[in-house]
């Protein structure tokens, strides 16, 4: 087993009740490991939510907390997967000064060559939105902070996993049962 | 999000009647079977205090003196019994009273429901008088919670509760519900739950591994088993004595494994663990297989992990697939119920005996005895120890009581030396080492078992965390036998001080009241012992008193308890002195 620490996708189906979110986070805090970034949403199931976790950690540990978060009542299924098992996306939005937009022509191929969109124009600001890797995110970030970012966020991780993940067959057997 | 996902299995029409939810919550208890719970009035559980009122012929409510002591009575009420036990209490203060016992019945797996009063809904989040996120306070300590603010979601929530609490690996569920929807009028039926479909409470048995475990355990020179309380919440007592005689495996428990083989059958080779005995542990170390059932390998078990058993292929019997590779590497893992797996192993294995490895176990079996047994329970000396108390408890009890014991020296001493002829007779803190888990822990035993002796055994220090259930013995005419080993010291820690901290005894030295007395002004007969002389003849006044009876047995003060693993250190390395 892997020991040395790396990004593990952690990805949780659940029933879709309060305090959930409580339960799952403080399983990660006991053992002091520090959420990287954290996204809940409805699954392909209906009634089904799934969280996505990243995490930094090693495998050993991983498993341990894939088993504590495994049981908890309404979790349905817990997996974790590693970078290449997944495919991933981050999103993040640039407010930035109109000004710069017509000024500086860098920018304008900046946005072009980065593939980010734009979402919305005013005479103040406008704001960009690129999604991708986190590398490319920070990429971008570090262009267009020459030019001075009036806000900048971005979006915990979202994934789906190259392997299937049988949730569907499950709650069918169960339903069955 | 939806307040609550509610799964129903198939939907049976039964006839209801409109009620308040306050009388659905006592309606949704008798259906459940409960007929005793501990707890505490206060303002937001007021309605259901009303309706246990009316109620009082079918559900008997144990006032106890403080939220804690309901939580510690129903725990001691479920070990003993193996049903749910149930405490309630209002918002605020006595919900947040009811963490402890929480927290103790989740890391002993007691299956325990708490029920608590929450202030209305509309007054949620604006720090209302007597407001606290008991939901939110109780989550990492619960097995399951929910807060409920509408009267209809009563009976499916409370029905799920007491099937999460008792099913699998049992633990504690908390309710919390607001006062509104305890006034609500709503059409009330009741449909027990059988499933969550987000919840697999027993994991099917691979037969398959299984097979595997026999096959390592027939072909073991020096097996060696080590079980816990699975064996006791499964009920696998006599499939694990068939395995054990079958195979003619030496067999050894863990705190709350205690009594699920009798003390004097020739395979149980004692208790592992930091004061366990000095065979099983040196032994863990030697063994080629070892055979954990229904334990978990806690860190008091194990010692240091680096050098606990390497030389052993590991075979885990566990119920729950968390606990597998937690903290030891296991090579087969039995999924499943330890009674149903045992049941499939027991065909499997070779009738076998080991002599030759028995043999060690008696060799240091005589070891321990010369250097440490015999000195507890045949003094020579002139103070009194807390061995010779507990043998004196074994002579009149002749091994048929259930010993409830508190948290530290004399809870070591209970566990070593009480003398167990039946399953579910040792009722202690073993996880959490919760100090003041005893004597109420006993008022519930008492009441689940009242054909049973129960003897509550406290420390000088623990019997004063939760001193006040007295009271409860006392109102109750609960025949608990109380005995406090008072050695004037908090004793556990004392001996880490003197061992690891060069006598510096900070804090642990106790001026304690006179108990006799204080026991006598809740009208419960007491005595103090202060000589040997007295010792045997106040114990057999004590077990034959037919009421409730306080003990005082003032011990050497500077006792240790041994043979002792110290912290950090390997089960082998355990010392005798």
């Amino acid at each position: 087993m892997n020991t040395e620490k790396q990004l593990y996708t952690v990805s949780i189906y659940t029933e879709n009740n309060i305090g959930l979110l409580n339960r799952i986070s403080a399983i990660f805090q006991r053992r002091h490991i520090n959420i990287e970034s954290l996204n809940t949403s409805p699954s392909e199931i209906e009634g089904v939510s799934r969280f996505t976790i990243v995490v930094f950690m090693d495998e050993v540990g991983m498993k341990k907390i894939i088993g504590q978060i495994d049981k908890q009542v309404e979790v349905i299924k817990a997996f974790y997967h590693t970078e290449e098992e997944t495919i991933y996306q981050i999103s993040g939005l640039f407010k930035i000064k109109s000004d710069l937009l017509f000024e500086e022509p860098k920018i304008q191929n900046i946005i072009k060559e980065s593939n980010a969109r734009i979402v919305t124009v005013n005479k103040v600001f406008f704001v960009l939105e690129k999604s991708g890797k986190r590398e490319e995110l920070k990429e971008l970030y570090e262009k267009l902070a020459v030019f001075g970012i009036m806000q900048y966020t971005r979006s915990g991780r979202i994934a789906v996993t190259k392997d299937e993940m049988k949730i569907s067959k499950m709650l069918q057997a169960f339903n069955n049962n | 999000m939806e307040t609550q996902t509610i799964t129903k299995s198939k939907k049976i029409i039964k006839t209801t009647m409109r009620i308040s939810g306050s009388e659905a919550i006592v309606r949704c208890l008798i259906e459940e079977g409960v007929d005793i719970i501990y707890g505490y009035p206060g303002g937001a559980i007021m309605p259901v205090y009303d309706e246990l009122f009316k109620f009082q012929d079918k559900i008997h409510h144990v006032l106890t003196r403080h939220e804690q002591g309901a939580t510690h009575a129903a725990q001691g009420y479920a070990r003993i019994s193996g049903k749910v036990g149930v405490a309630i209490a209002t918002s605020g203060p006595g919900a947040t009273n009811l963490i402890t016992g929480i927290a103790d019945a989740q890391i002993d797996s007691t299956p325990m429901v708490c029920i608590t009063g929450q202030v209305a809904s509309h007054l949620l989040g604006s720090d209302a008088f007597q407001e606290t996120d008991i939901v939110g306070i109780s989550t990492p300590i619960t097995k399951w919670n929910c807060q409920i603010t509408k009267a209809e979601d009563i009976p499916s929530v409370i029905a799920k509760a007491f099937y999460i609490a008792k099913s699998g690996r049992p633990g504690p569920v908390l309710i919390d519900i607001t006062k509104d929807a305890q006034f609500s009028q709503f059409d009330f039926s009741y449909e027990k739950c059988t499933k969550v479909r987000s919840y697999n409470p027993v994991p099917k048995t691979d037969i398959t591994t299984v097979e595997e475990a026999a096959k390592l355990i027939n072909a073991a020179k020096k097996p060696f088993i080590v079980w816990g309380q699975g064996v006791i919440l499964s009920k696998a007592e006599n499939q694990l004595k068939a395995v054990v005689e079958k195979a003619g495996i030496p067999a050894a428990w863990t705190i709350l494994g205690a009594s699920a083989i009798p003390t004097s059958h020739p395979l149980n080779v004692g208790m592992v663990g930091m004061h366990g005995n000095y065979a099983p542990n040196i032994l863990t170390n030697q063994c080629d297989v070892l055979i954990a059932i229904g334990m978990r390998f806690d860190d008091r078990v194990t010692g240091s992990l680096n050098t606990y058993a390497k030389q052993a292929k590991i075979i885990h019997f566990e119920i729950d697939p968390a606990e597998v590779d937690k903290n030891v590497k296991t090579d087969i893992a039995v999924l499943g119920d330890a009674k149903e797996s045992l049941e499939l192993l027991l065909p499997l294995l070779h009738q076998n005996s080991h002599p030759e490895w028995h043999q060690k176990f008696k060799d240091l079996y005589a070891i321990e005895y010369e250097k440490v047994i015999k000195n507890d329970l045949y003094p020579t000396k002139e103070g009194l120890t807390m061995g010779e108390v507990l043998k004196e408890i074994n002579i009149q009890s002749k091994g048929n009581a259930a010993i409830v014991s508190d948290v530290g020296q004399h809870q070591m001493i209970a566990c070593r030396y009480a003398d167990f002829n039946v399953t579910k007779s040792n009722i202690t803190s073993g996880g959490l080492g919760t100090m003041g888990f005893g004597l109420p822990a006993a008022i519930g035993a008492k009441m689940a078992a009242p054909d049973r002796e129960v003897v509550s055994i406290s420390g000088d220090g623990g019997y004063q965390m939760t001193i006040q259930e007295l009271g409860t013995i006392f109102q109750q005419k609960a025949a608990v036998k109380i005995v406090v080993l008072n050695n004037d010291f908090l004793g556990m820690v004392r001996q880490w001080q003197q061992l690891f901290f060069d006598k510096r005894y900070a804090s642990t030295e106790m001026v304690n009241p006179n108990f006799v007395a204080i026991a006598e002004g809740y009208y419960i007969k007491g005595k103090k012992v202060t000589k040997r002389e007295e010792l045997a003849p106040a114990v057999a006044e004590m077990m034959t008193s037919k009421e409730a009876y306080f003990l005082e047995v003032c011990v050497e003060k500077e006792d240790n308890v041994f043979p002792m693993i110290p912290s950090g250190a390997s089960v082998s390395d355990i010392r005798l002195e």
